[in-house]
């Protein structure tokens, strides 16, 4: 619980991602009209996509501050000596990253579904998967931030592995935006991507442990 | 290699460095003849010997090159699972070595995959591309190739590169084959069905399938494949082992 509010502090008062990854996703939903045009109506269809796609890659922005301040300044190998197991360490990392980030992002995706004309019946489905799938893209994240830790420029080798590992995640979370916003039933992609977010928090921070001992050695 | 090694009493033996290099020395002419053998039958019986398709004329011989390198670029990933779990349950150092030395076949085989089925799809379904659920699987199996591939070059301790590209290998795997369903779920596809290795494909009881003519030679070329990839994964290896060889070697030089 102390580390879960360190890392909140830290995160908010360091200049870290917590303004960033917003201020990117903003910036990203901005661009999009210069690239596809001002027209509402082809606005209107990929609005949910692009929220996805925007919401994925901030979120990608700051994945590597997840442990590579920690792992600089040995507060990392004090954490693997703790009482407290490293499975719990990775989960409560992920968590920070998740509240410093995902929800921030959720929160934000209604307002700039404003300004890509997103139906009104979407926004509904736009928040709520991007509520239950950015917990996942976290925890995800969070292994690969685990793998690349010891690394000097881990930096694009972190987007280069996490991003396929994204994959059944977008499809399924966009999914449930865009078939949210046509009025067709949301439930079985729903479904799946409540399941892919329960699996990854319930597996990988064992996988993400089993990598930062292997960075410590 | 003066002294003779004792009998081998378990398959694990063969995982000590010095009987694997012996054992793969000793295979390898067998292994290279074959696979010559192999894929000359079967491109040539395929190419110049089969009958051209009544719907898609001569371009149904693609086949011969894109089933096969598709098949091996899939089986190199098992291989790989394989390994690296090998590595990390019992820690054999050749395992490692191999799953790293399988990577870039299995990449090189994946893109050969993706560019003859475009070239193939060019004149049957009207495109180079579609986001079919079967393509773009191969192109994210592409993409995990490469940051594995990635991942073992960024890291200088061997090691510590082969524990997390073990690491990588088995959670990838894991997302790789949710990845398949995510796509079969996303969209549906131009692409046919498995049709060369199902159950009723052989006897002739249903009614998509690849038919006779071309199966035997298509048959035998996905040995002549396998057959290479085993080749590839054999010297690559045997080089893997040499290279850490070296490396040993030059570290003693530097301590004495």
């Amino acid at each position: 619980m102390a580390l879960l509010k360190r890392d909140l502090a830290l995160s908010v008062r360091a200049g870290g991602g917590f303004g960033l990854a917003l201020a990117f996703f903003l910036i990203v939903v901005t661009l999009t009209p210069f690239a596809v045009g001002p027209n509402s109506a082809t606005l209107a269809t990929i609005a949910a996509g692009i929220l996805w796609l925007g919401a994925l890659l901030s979120c990608l922005l700051s994945l590597d501050r997840i442990l590579a301040l920690d792992f600089e300044d040995g507060s990392l190998e004090l954490l693997a000596t703790a009482p407290i197991p490293l499975e719990g360490v990775a989960t409560l990392k992920a968590f920070a990253h998740w509240l410093t980030t995902g929800l921030p992002l959720t929160l934000a995706a209604p307002l700039l579904g404003v300004l890509l004309h997103l139906p009104a019946e979407g926004f509904f489905w736009l928040t709520l998967s991007l509520a239950i799938g950015t917990p996942a893209l976290s925890v995800i994240g969070t292994f690969g931030a685990a793998l690349t830790v010891g690394l000097k420029r881990g930096g694009l080798l972190l987007s280069l592995i996490v991003l396929p590992l994204y994959v059944p995640t977008l499809i399924f979370g966009a999914e449930v935006a865009r078939r949210g916003t046509q009025g067709m039933p949301a439930d079985t992609p729903l479904a799946l991507l409540a399941g892919i977010t329960l699996a990854t928090v319930a597996l990988l921070p064992f996988a993400s442990a089993a990598a930062i001992r292997i960075n410590l050695r | 290699m003066s002294e003779r090694l004792p009998k081998p009493t378990s398959l694990w033996e063969y995982a000590n460095p010095r009987r694997f290099m012996a054992l793969s020395g000793f295979l390898l002419p067998f292994v290279a003849v074959g696979t010559a053998v192999a894929l000359l039958i079967g491109l040539t019986w395929g190419f110049f010997f089969t009958p051209d398709d009544y719907r898609q004329g001569s371009t149904v011989k693609i086949i011969y090159i894109h089933v096969p390198s598709a098949m091996v670029a899939i089986n190199a990933w098992m291989m790989m699972l394989v390994a690296s779990l090998i590595w990390l349950i019992r820690r054999h150092h050749v395992s490692a070595l191999a799953a790293k030395a399988a990577a870039p076949v299995g990449a090189t085989m994946t893109l050969i995959a993706l560019a003859t089925g475009a070239i193939w799809g060019q004149p049957m379904w009207g495109t180079w591309w579609a986001w079919d659920p079967r393509l773009t699987s191969f192109l994210v199996l592409f993409l995990f190739y490469l940051g594995y591939m990635a991942l073992w070059a960024a890291i200088d301790n061997d090691d510590t590169a082969a524990e997390l590209t073990s690491v990588l290998c088995i959670v990838g795997s894991v997302f790789a084959v949710l990845s398949r369903y995510a796509l079969a779920f996303w969209n549906q596809g131009l692409h046919q069905g498995a049709s060369v290795l199902r159950a009723g494909a052989v006897t002739g009881d249903t009614e998509e399938r690849v038919s006779n003519i071309f199966a035997v030679p298509l048959f035998i070329s996905m040995a002549g494949f396998v057959g290479f990839f085993i080749l590839l994964l054999l010297v690559r290896t045997r080089t893997e082992v040499r290279a850490r060889r070296m490396k040993a070697l030059q570290a003693r030089e530097r301590m004495s």
